[in-house]
C-alpha cells in the first residue's frame, strides 16, 4: 500500500519536473518530444530529452543512492546520526574539487584543452577521485578495528580534509572561490547522457549489492558480535556494507556535489512508516522514498513559476531537518534504535 | 538426539587472553574442559578473572591463543559461521537494539543459521520461534516493542532468540545480572529447566554464588589462574570457593555457604532458642558485628528466645524486649564500657 502510493508519487514528481524548470511546458509537448514526433520545435524536444531526462533520473538514482548508503551506514555503526557521509566520502569529494578549481586553476586551462575535457567532466573526475581515494583509506583501515574506531577515523579525516580545503580556500581569489561553492551547493544537472553511461551503472551495482545484504543487515542489527553468534561473517560484511555506501555516497557526491539531509532523513522516515527494522522492508523503501524526496527537492529548489535556482542543498536539509525533528518527537526512543 | 551425559564441548590444552602484536597477554591457561548434554554449569570467578574471556572463546567470538575445542567431535576451526551458530547460542551483555522490533522479530533473528539468503522464514522457522517463546513463558509479549519491555522481559526474550537457534550448547554472560531477586530465582530455574528437558548444555557466568550452588549441576571456578570445577556441594565443603573468593576483609561461612565481612575484634554473645526467631536473631547480631559462640560462660551477652520475649543478660544487666526491632535498636546502641 505504501510502496503503490511512494510509486505514484514518484511518477508525478518525474512529470512535473519534465514539465516545469525554466520553461514551463505543456505536458502534450512533452510527450511530443519523447516520441520525437517530426513536426515538434529541435530545441525544445532537446530541452526535454537531453536537459530535464537526464536530470530526472539522475535525481531519482541519486535520491535512492544516498537513502540505501544513509540506511546501510545506520545499521553498521548502530547509530541514528550516521549518514553517507560519515566515512569522510563528501570532504574527500570537495578535497578533490577544491584542488582542480583552486590549487590548479591558474594553469588550469592549459591541463583542460591538453586533455581535451570540459571542465565539468574534470570536476567530476576529481571530486570521484578525492572520494574513491579517501573512502579506500577508511576502508582499509575499517577490516583492522572495531567499527566504533571507524566511525571515528572517518570524522578525523573529514576534518583534516576540511582543514586542507580551508588552507587551499584562504590562498584563493574570489572568482574561483565562487565556483568552488556553487559546486558545494549540489546539483543534479551535470550528468549528461555522456556521464549516464557511469553513473547509472555505479548506482545500480551499489544498489544490487544492498539488497543482497539484507539479511545479514538484519543480524547486525544486534551488533557484530550477535550477528557472528547467529552465522554472520561480520567483518566481511562490514566491509562488503561500506563497499556498497561507498560506490553509492561517492557516485552521488562525485557526479552532484555533496547533497546532505536525504541520507539521513529517508532511511528514518522509512522506518517510521513502516515501523519497522527489518531491511528486506526498508532497502526498497529506501529507494523509493529517498528518490521520491530527491525529485521533490529538485522540482522546489528550481522554483517552479520563479525564474530562480535556490542551491539544491539547501533545499534537502530544509525538508531533511524537519523530518528528523519529528521523527525524534513523534519515536522518544530513537536513541535506544540501535541498542 | 543426543542422550544425556554424551560431550558436547571439549577443549584440549586451550589458553585464552589477547594478542595485540607481538605480545601475548595470557589470562587462562591449559584448560581442560567438557560440557555434557543435559547439563546446568555455572561459572563463577571474582571480577576479572576471564569469564567473559572463556565465554566469548568457546562461542567462537574471540580466538584462542591456543589449544583446541571440539564441538559434538568436531574441531571448531573447521566449522564455519553458520555451523558454528547451529551449534552454539550465545546471550551476552551486549544491550539489543530495541527500536522499531517487537520481541518476535527479535526472536527470529535467530532463525538466520537456517534461512536462506533473504532470511525468508518457512513454516517451521516460525513453528520454532513460537516454541521457544514459550520455552521462556513470553508467548504473551510477542507483539510488544522490545524497547517497552522490562529488564526481566527482555532476558527472556533474549534468552527466547538464542533458543530458536536450536543448538545444543547454550553460553549466557551474567544474564541475571539487572534483574531483582525473584526475576533471578525464576531464570536460574527456567534455565535449569531448559538444560534438562532440551538435553542442552548450559553455561552461565554469575556473581550469584548463593543461587549457583542451589541450582548449578556443576560449578566452574575461575580464580586467577587457577581452574577447579565440581559439584556447588563438594566445592563448599572442601573450601574451594573459600579460596577463589577469600580475601582480606570477607570469610567463608562453611555451614552457610556464604561469604560475610571478616570483623576484627567483636563481642561474643551466646544465643539462646531455635526456629525462624533465632535465624533472623543470628542474622542481626552478625550485622551489628557481635560474634556468637558457642559456651554461655565466654559470652559477653546471652540472649534466650522464648515465644514471647527476647531476654537478653549480661553480668547484673537484665533486659526485656518484646520484639527484634527493640532488641537491634538497643544492641546497636550499646557501647562497651571503656576498660580501666
Amino acid at each position: 500500500m505504501l510502496f503503490a502510493s511512494f510509486g505514484l508519487g514518484l511518477c508525478i514528481l518525474s512529470l512535473l519536473n519534465l514539465c516545469y524548470g525554466g520553461t514551463p511546458l505543456a505536458p502534450s509537448t512533452v510527450l511530443a518530444s519523447l516520441t520525437h514526433q517530426a513536426d515538434l520545435n529541435p530545441v525544445i524536444a532537446q530541452i526535454v530529452t537531453d536537459f530535464r531526462l537526464p536530470r530526472i533520473l539522475t535525481a531519482l538514482l541519486a535520491g535512492a543512492a544516498l537513502a540505501t548508503a544513509g540506511l546501510i551506514m545506520q545499521t553498521i555503526f548502530r547509530n541514528p546520526l550516521a549518514d553517507p557521509f560519515v566515512l569522510g566520502v563528501n570532504s574527500g569529494a570537495s578535497l578533490g574539487v577544491a584542488i582542480v578549481l583552486l590549487a590548479l586553476a591558474p594553469t588550469g586551462s592549459a591541463i583542460i584543452s591538453g586533455l581535451n575535457l570540459s571542465g565539468q567532466l574534470l570536476i567530476v573526475l576529481a571530486a570521484s577521485g578525492g572520494a574513491a581515494t579517501t573512502l579506500a583509506v577508511v576502508l582499509l583501515l575499517s577490516r583492522r578495528v572495531d567499527v566504533m574506531s571507524v566511525l571515528i577515523i572517518g570524522l578525523m579525516i573529514s576534518y583534516t580534509i576540511g582543514a586542507l580545503v580551508s588552507i587551499l580556500m584562504f590562498f584563493s581569489m574570489a572568482e574561483r572561490l565562487q565556483s568552488f561553492i556553487s559546486w558545494s551547493f549540489g546539483d543534479y544537472g551535470n550528468v549528461g547522457w555522456t556521464q549516464m553511461a557511469v553513473f547509472a551503472p555505479t548506482i545500480l551495482i551499489g544498489l544490487v549489492l544492498s539488497l543482497c545484504l539484507v539479511k545479514p543487515l538484519d543480524a547486525m542489527l544486534l551488533g557484530e558480535r550477535y550477528a557472528q553468534s547467529i552465522g554472520t561473517h561480520a567483518k566481511q560484511v562490514r566491509f562488503f556494507a561500506l563497499l556498497a555506501a561507498s560506490l553509492l555516497a561517492g557516485a552521488v557526491t562525485g557526479f552532484c556535489g555533496p547533497i546532505g539531509f536525504l541520507g539521513i532523513a529517508a532511511p528514518h522516515l522509512c522506518r517510521q512508516l513502516f515501523q519497522t527494522s527489518r531491511h528486506w522492508i526498508l532497502i526498497p523503501a529506501s529507494i523509493l522514498l529517498g528518490a521520491l524526496l530527491s525529485v521533490g527537492s529538485d522540482f522546489v529548489a528550481r522554483g517552479p513559476g520563479l525564474d530562480i535556482v535556490l542551491p539544491l542543498n539547501a533545499i534537502t536539509a530544509l525538508v531533511g531537518a524537519p523530518v528528523i525533528i519529528a521523527a525524534l518527537v513523534r519515536q522518544r526512543h530513537l536513541k535506544r534504535l540501535f541498542g | 538426539m543426543i542422550p544425556q551425559g554424551t560431550d558436547l564441548l571439549q577443549t584440549k590444552g586451550l589458553s585464552l587472553g589477547y594478542a595485540q602484536g607481538k605480545e601475548r597477554k595470557t589470562i587462562l591457561s591449559e584448560l581442560e574442559l567438557q560440557i555434557r548434554a543435559g547439563e546446568f554449569i555455572c561459572l563463577l570467578g571474582p571480577n576479572g578473572a576471564g569469564k567473559s574471556t572463556l565465554i566469548r572463546s568457546l562461542s567462537g567470538l574471540q580466538a584462542p591463543l591456543s589449544g583446541e575445542i571440539r564441538i559434538n567431535k568436531q574441531a571448531f576451526d573447521s566449522l564455519s559461521p553458520r555451523e558454528r551458530a547451529r551449534q552454539i547460542s550465545v546471550v551476552l551483555t551486549e544491550t539489543m537494539p530495541s527500536g522499531m522490533m517487537d520481541a518476535r522479530m527479535l526472536v527470529s533473528l535467530g532463525r538466520h543459521p537456517y534461512s536462506g539468503w533473504l532470511g525468508r522464514l518457512s513454516a517451521h522457522d516460525y513453528e520454532k520461534i513460537d516454541w521457544a517463546l514459550d520455552a521462556v513463558g513470553a508467548s504473551d509479549l510477542a507483539t510488544r516493542q522490545v524497547s517497552e519491555l522490562s529488564d526481566g522481559e527482555r532476558q527472556k526474550v533474549s534468552i527466547a532468540r538464542a533458543l530458536a537457534q536450536e543448538a545444543k550448547l547454550m553460553f549466557l554472560d551474567e544474564p541475571t545480572a539487572f534483574l531483582d531477586l525473584p526475576r533471578r530465582v525464576e531464570l536460574m530455574s527456567l534455565l535449569r529447566t531448559l538444560a534438562h528437558r532440551e538435553k542442552m548444555g548450559l553455561l552461565l557466568s554469575t556473581h550469584d554464588l548463593d543461587l549457583a550452588l542451589r541450582y548449578a549441576d556443576r560449578i566452574w571456578i575461575l580464580d586467577g589462574q587457577k581452574f577447579r570445577q565440581g559439584y556447588p556441594e563438594a566445592l563448599a565443603l572442601e573450601g574451594d570457593l573459600a579460596h577463589a573468593f577469600t580475601s582480606q576483609n570477607l570469610d567463608w561461612d562453611v555451614e552457610q555457604g556464604i561469604f560475610r565481612p571478616h570483623r576484627g575484634t567483636c563481642i561474643d554473645v551466646y544465643l539462646d532458642g531455635n526456629g525462624p526467631k533465632a535465624i533472623w536473631t543470628q542474622r542481626g547480631l552478625e550485622r551489628l558485628g557481635y560474634g556468637i559462640c558457642s559456651s554461655e560462660e565466654s559470652a559477653k551477652f546471652s540472649i534466650r528466645i522464648t515465644d514471647t520475649e527476647w531476654k537478653l543478660t549480661s553480668g547484673s544487666i537484665l533486659k526485656n524486649f518484646t520484639s527484634l526491632s527493640e532488641l537491634i535498636d538497643w544492641l546497636s546502641q550499646y557501647q562497651e564500657p571503656a576498660i580501666n
